[in-house]
């Protein structure tokens, strides 16, 4: 049933978010190196790494942190494969796709002459080399952080950041009521999935498709209305109070003192 | 759409935050006062849907799916600046939790789609529908067109945004240090992608979305009319207006866009021969501002102008269109309620 393929794709989609934020969280809660860490010494190290990794050009060093990342995240109790797979799979695959026409596009010194004619230049190999290792290099450090630091503490740790209230209590909101659209979403699709017998045309489906996600706007609606009621109810104010204290630690300390000469050497590579 | 991290130079993501900041600022103030205490949770549930949305597959002819990404719908049917707040959370969620999107170029990907889109959609609609009835066609139209030139050019912003890196930020030895295409190509190409793929699936989808609620809950479009009155399109005219005056960015570009060449710089560029059509027709369009710039005036001068005169064009054109779609319209609802209480 070629044209009800959008059905079992976005099936396969909500379940790919609940499953991956289960999983996310069970690692989160291991005892690893980076799990056991002040999530505010976490947030804001992982934060300058990404600006450092940023700001380097040089792709030995580009290179050198990510292994760095696969080293702390064995440390950290996650499966290399897992990680990867989550990394790679992705995000640097398409950057290759954009990458390889910058090989030949770049205008430069020759490098490579393949058929005689068409020439990759130095300087179109070098820039597709940063792009992709860039690209890799952040976003595993941010998958890294996220996969090793329970949600909650994420907020807390934006919230020491200086993050105006207003915009954590939403995170934390919507993160909780995703959910709740993602149930509901899913239902509705596999409750279509399982009526249709024949398939439907392509116009029939996005009329199925736009009333669907008109009702699920019209539910979110309702339900932040009950919600605001329910919150009421019991005594909000407009704002929420946190019971959570952190405090810190010897190993954070020690995080702090590797996380800086980390950071320290990556400004300082590219200043040359 | 979602730009990740290492595309963009740190001084642009930092450029980009700057710019979505006061949007957000404004964003917060004005949903607060319409909110209230209700705000939090309120938009908790805008964002988680703005979330859900996104993740909708959308059939496509040719047996392939895409994504849309509701800006625009949310916008009309939430308030614009809901749509602000909502879309950032979501894309917030996406990049922090998922890795869709950086966490540097969180600011741009904002401005891009939570910023751009919804607000240049809302205004495209309101320009289209203005005072019509709850269920007029016009709404309909305008939730299309809206949501199309929203996603268009929001597609365009990301297309500078890429394409002015290997312009600013390159080795010595020109090597590009983050996303390696000029605008000549990043620009055409982001562009043309959404025009064909990306902007028809938002158009059908937000006009499914308006059409079935103008049906089942069509207080929710009524809602939007009665707020109207106040909403103020000043901000929107500003923004429009900091875009034009940001039009001689364009002159940071060395060279011509690619297939806008005159035929100068054909010969300049190794063509001995010129086509003979090429050469008979050049000059045959005595266009009133030659190359986007008046002869003598300061190339930065000619570029505001230029975006200006292009702006009032087009919008003196999209307003005549809405005239003329609501005279249509109101012979229609005349006739068929005669007799009745008036319909607006």
């Amino acid at each position: 049933m070629k044209g009800d393929d959008f059905l079992t794709k976005s099936i396969s989609g909500f379940s790919r978010v609940l499953e991956s934020v289960v999983t996310t969280e069970d690692i989160s809660r291991a005892s690893g190196l980076l799990q056991i860490l002040d999530p505010r010494v976490k947030l804001v190290s992982f934060l300058l790494f990404i600006v450092g990794v940023s700001l380097v050009h040089s792709l030995p060093v580009l290179g050198g942190i990510f292994v760095l990342i696969i080293l702390l995240s064995l440390t950290s109790k996650i499966s290399p494969g897992f990680f990867l797979k989550r990394v790679l799979i992705f995000v640097p695959i398409f950057t290759l796709v954009i990458a390889i026409p910058a090989l030949f596009l770049t205008h430069g010194q020759p490098l490579v002459h393949l058929f005689g004619k068409i020439i990759i230049t130095r300087q179109g190999a070098l820039s597709a080399g940063f792009l992709l290792l860039r690209v890799t290099d952040s976003l595993s450090l941010g998958v890294l952080l996220v996969l090793t630091t329970p949600w909650a503490n994420v907020l807390a740790a934006l919230r020491w950041v200086r993050m105006p209230a207003l915009i954590v209590d939403i995170l934390g909101m919507t993160y909780r009521y995703m959910f709740l659209l993602l149930h509901s979403a899913n239902a509705m699709f596999l409750a279509r999935r399982s009526r249709v017998i024949g398939s439907f045309s392509g116009s029939e489906n996005r009329r199925w498709l736009g009333r669907a996600l008109a009702t699920t706007m019209v539910k979110s609606q309702r339900l932040s209305e009950d919600v605001y009621l329910a919150m009421l109810a019991r005594g909000y104010q407009g704002e929420v109070h946190v019971l959570q204290e952190f405090s810190l630690k010897r190993r954070d300390f020690l995080w702090i003192a590797f996380s800086s000469v980390i950071v320290i050497f990556l400004f300082w590579v590219s200043r040359l | 759409m979602h730009i990740p991290d290492g595309y963009l130079s740190p001084t642009t993501c930092g450029v980009m935050y700057a710019t979505a900041i006061p949007f957000w600022a404004v964003a917060v103030k004005r949903v607060r006062k319409e909110l209230t205490a209700r705000t939090v949770p309120v938009l908790a549930l805008f964002s988680a849907f703005s979330f859900t949305l996104m993740m909708f597959n959308v059939p496509i002819p040719g047996g392939t799916t895409a994504h849309a990404v509701g800006a625009a719908m949310l916008a009309i049917v939430l308030g614009p600046w809901e749509a602000v707040l909502g879309v950032s959370t979501a894309l917030g969620i996406q990049s922090l939790f998922f890795g869709d999107g950086g966490l540097l170029t969180f600011g741009a990907n904002c401005f891009n789609m939570a910023i751009v889109m919804p607000l240049v959609g809302y205004f495209i609609y309101k320009v289209i529908s203005s005072n019509s009835d709850a269920m007029s066609p016009r709404r309909t139209i305008g939730a299309v067109i809206g949501s199309y030139i929203g996603i268009v050019t929001a597609s365009a912003c990301a297309g500078v945004e890429l394409g002015l890196q290997p312009l600013l930020f390159h080795t010595a030895g020109g090597t590009p240090l983050y996303a390696p295409y000029g605008l000549s190509v990043a620009v055409p190409s982001m562009v043309f992608a959404h025009m064909l793929v990306a902007g028809p699936v938002e158009a059908v989808v937000t006009g499914g979305v308006v059409v079935y609620l103008q049906r089942t809950h069509s207080s929710l479009i009524k809602a939007d009319v009665a707020k109207k009155k106040e909403g103020k399109l000043w901000l929107a005219w500003g923004a429009l207006g900091l875009v034009a005056l940001a039009t001689p960015i364009g002159l940071l570009a060395s060279g011509t866009a690619w297939g806008e060449w005159g035929v100068d710089e054909l010969k300049t560029m190794g063509l001995s021969a010129i086509p003979q059509g090429l050469q008979k027709l050049a000059g045959w369009w005595p266009a009133p501002m030659p190359d986007y710039g008046l002869p003598r005036m300061a190339a930065v001068m000619g570029y505001i102008l230029s975006a200006f005169v292009g702006i009032i064009l087009i919008g003196t054109l999209t307003w005549l269109l809405g005239r003329w779609l609501s005279r249509k319209n109101k012979g229609k609802t005349d006739v068929s309620s005669e007799g009745g209480p008036p319909v607006n």
